[in-house]
């Protein structure tokens, strides 16, 4: 990220050639010569103002987090806190030890982990393949046919007519396949792949490295960032999708958990058949919304530290530089 | 909106020598074998799940039913063309989306534009990593879980209420409110998809020539004339790319974000062509009409998208293709 966050400097782009001036070493962040000091109040509005929008990115967040964690409403009362009075796993308790959000999560789970692998394996296969169009004919043609979908697509009624025909209604394969490729994605691993330097799989091909070959031991290696951005990107997908289970599978048992989600925080479903054991008392409602709120968000939570800093190369690889 | 259509092929990103390769197509063919092996599957999906259904359109000229199938259906020629304009809901819900859509242009738009050159002008780089660390994660998060978040601070019971209800009794229920619904619905794009948005703007930050700068500052540009006049204009190129891919989306505005809040205040307010068009078709049974309203969107769509571009073009700008 540092490569292309960095403040423009001075020199920083043109080659040192005789005539320059030496470039001047400097800490990356020190400020340019022909800069002027900042006042003291722009830079305390700058930070305000940066502070504001991170809170109020984080501050629900970390709010959902506490109520989900406060054994009575004790917390809403007090008002902007987020300490809860009394701390209880409770809500936590109640939706994992089985039953409904339990099943959803490990549905969840598995059509995330499932449908990432496939989408990488086809995207990768045809982001490689059409990497030559010079060599492979026809494979122009095809490129030409991957970018137009991100033009046009067929609507929703289409989709959904063309998942029934093909048998996929009420399977978790309806949640996977229609959109196991995204041009996008596919356009940014290509993107990639092209950055690599022709001389070396060219090195490899003729000491006797099939193609197979190369993607696996050089190509891929090569694109970990990128590779890990877009299945980062195809697993949220996957993780946040509602509208395909909505339409897509009839059967609630096999409902993901998003879809619980909104059937139980957002349409204010009755939580208790969110409890598999009907003997113990329900801890709030609020409470046990927010747990499952807290467990559908933490997947990603847990990933997004790891992805994060590959973002900005594994995007503008793809996209816009050059 | 997001980077996405930013992306083309750009044919020079590897030098490769101009000449042919030698042979006869066949072999040429043959020699490439492997390659058409790995693209096989997928030519597949992209042909059956997204050219074929493009034949599904032929929907919106028949009075289609799902028993009868493509064959069977009665044509219907333009009927359902008909029928859709003189349907009054599709032109509250028309009326919905260019409103929300004109909301986000003016809104939702400009705002990463300016979180961008703020985080530019951040000297240090550990606070911009920090920074831009928090302003992405939204863009991650689903937008059932979105609004289950501001349903619990803005909605019935949520923060807000209880905060106000300490010192009164009565309940401030915003996001069931119709008044606010379009407020809300902004306010959220703007939350969500901010940050992450700002990316490809600090990036089109980044590659202007630091050189303008030091000259912009050697002639007695200040910092804000250096923004004016070197950022905004080196932004210009995304910006107008930017741009134009929101026009040509003008009639899409966030379909599950808005079909996730339709219950709570109805559908004169919260009908868009997006959601109409699902709860004629796949709820309603309505196919023909559904797909009709589908299928013009989508024409339209596209539409936008060339004319925009070709406007740009020709005002010398470079243009999305």
């Amino acid at each position: 990220m540092a490569d292309t966050t960095t403040r423009p400097r001075p020199h920083s782009t043109a080659a040192p050639t005789p005539g320059n001036r030496p470039r001047p070493t400097r800490r990356p962040s020190a400020r340019p010569v022909w800069a002027e000091r900042p006042s003291r109040v722009g830079t305390a509005a700058k930070g305000f103002v940066l502070a504001v929008i991170c809170l109020a990115v984080l501050y629900p967040m970390v709010y959902i987090l506490a109520v989900s964690l406060s054994a009575q409403n004790d917390l809403a009362g007090d008002g902007l806190l987020l300490w809860p009075e009394h701390w209880s796993l409770q809500s936590y308790r109640t939706i994992l030890e089985g039953g409904l959000v339990t099943r959803a999560l490990v549905v969840s789970i598995l059509v995330t982990v499932v449908g990432t692998a496939l989408s990488m394996a086809l995207t990768v296969l045809t982001a490689y393949s059409l990497t030559r169009t010079r060599e492979v004919p026809g494979s122009r043609f095809v490129l030409w046919l991957v970018l137009g979908t991100m033009l046009f697509s067929a609507g929703i009624i289409p989709n959904f007519l063309m998942v029934k025909q093909t048998g996929l209604l009420n399977s978790y394969w309806a949640l996977i396949i229609p959109g196991a490729i995204n041009a996008f994605n596919l356009v940014v691993v290509r993107n990639a792949f092209m950055e690599l330097p022709a001389e070396l799989l060219d090195s490899a091909r003729i000491d006797g490295a099939g193609e197979w070959q190369i993607l696996w031991r050089i190509v891929l290696p090569l694109s970990k960032a990128v590779l890990a951005v877009v299945s980062l990107f195809y697993a949220v997908a996957l993780w946040s999708d509602f509208f395909s289970a909505m339409i897509y599978l009839n059967d609630t048992t096999k409902w993901p958990i998003q879809l619980v989600l909104r059937q139980y925080v957002l349409e204010g479903q009755s939580m208790t058949q969110l409890a598999p054991n009907p003997n113990r008392p329900l801890p709030q409602p609020q409470t046990l919304q927010m747990a499952v709120t807290v467990v559908a968000t933490l997947p990603i939570l847990i990933v997004y530290p790891f992805v994060q800093r590959f973002f900005t190369k594994g995007i503008l690889v793809g996209a816009i530089k050059g | 909106m997001s980077v996405e259509q930013v992306a083309r092929e750009r044919p020079h990103a590897r030098p490769t020598p101009k000449a042919r390769p030698a042979g006869s197509l066949r072999t040429r063919m043959w020699r490439a074998r492997t390659m058409y092996l790995m693209m096989l599957p997928g030519l597949l999906y992209f042909v059956v799940f997204c050219y074929v259904p493009l034949l599904g359109n032929i929907a919106a000229f028949q009075d289609y039913s799902p028993f009868l199938g493509f064959s069977a259906s009665q044509w219907v020629g333009f009927h359902n063309f008909a029928v859709m304009f003189d349907d009054p809901q599709l032109v509250t819900a028309a009326k919905n989306t260019v409103v929300l859509s004109f909301l986000q242009i003016v809104f939702a738009f400009p705002a990463p534009i300016a979180l961008a050159v703020m985080l530019n002008s951040v000297m240090s780089e550990r606070i911009k990593r920090w920074v831009q660390a928090v302003v992405y994660l939204p863009h991650f998060v689903s937008w059932v879980i979105v609004i289950a978040i501001w349903q619990q601070l803005l909605g019935g019971d949520g923060l807000l209420t209880n905060l106000i209800s300490d010192h009164g009794t009565q309940s401030v229920a915003i996001m069931s409110d119709p008044h606010w619904f379009k407020s809300l619905i902004t306010a959220q794009v703007i939350w969500k998809d901010t940050g992450w948005n700002t990316i490809i703007f600090l990036a089109a930050i980044t590659r202007i020539d630091s050189q303008l700068y030091e000259s912009a500052a050697v002639d007695g540009a200040g910092t804000w004339r250096r923004l004016w006049h070197v950022t905004l204009p080196g932004m210009r190129g995304v910006l107008v790319l930017m741009l134009i891919l929101r026009l040509g989306n003008v009639l899409t505005v966030g379909f599950e974000q808005i079909l996730l809040q339709q219950h709570t205040v109805g559908a004169e307010t919260a009908q868009v062509l997006d959601t109409f068009v699902y709860t004629r078709g796949v709820v309603g049974g309505d196919w023909g009409l559904a797909t009709a309203a589908g299928l013009l969107k989508g024409v339209i769509a596209t539409t936008l998208v060339v004319a925009a571009n070709k406007f740009v073009k020709r005002t010398g700008s470079e243009g999305a293709f």
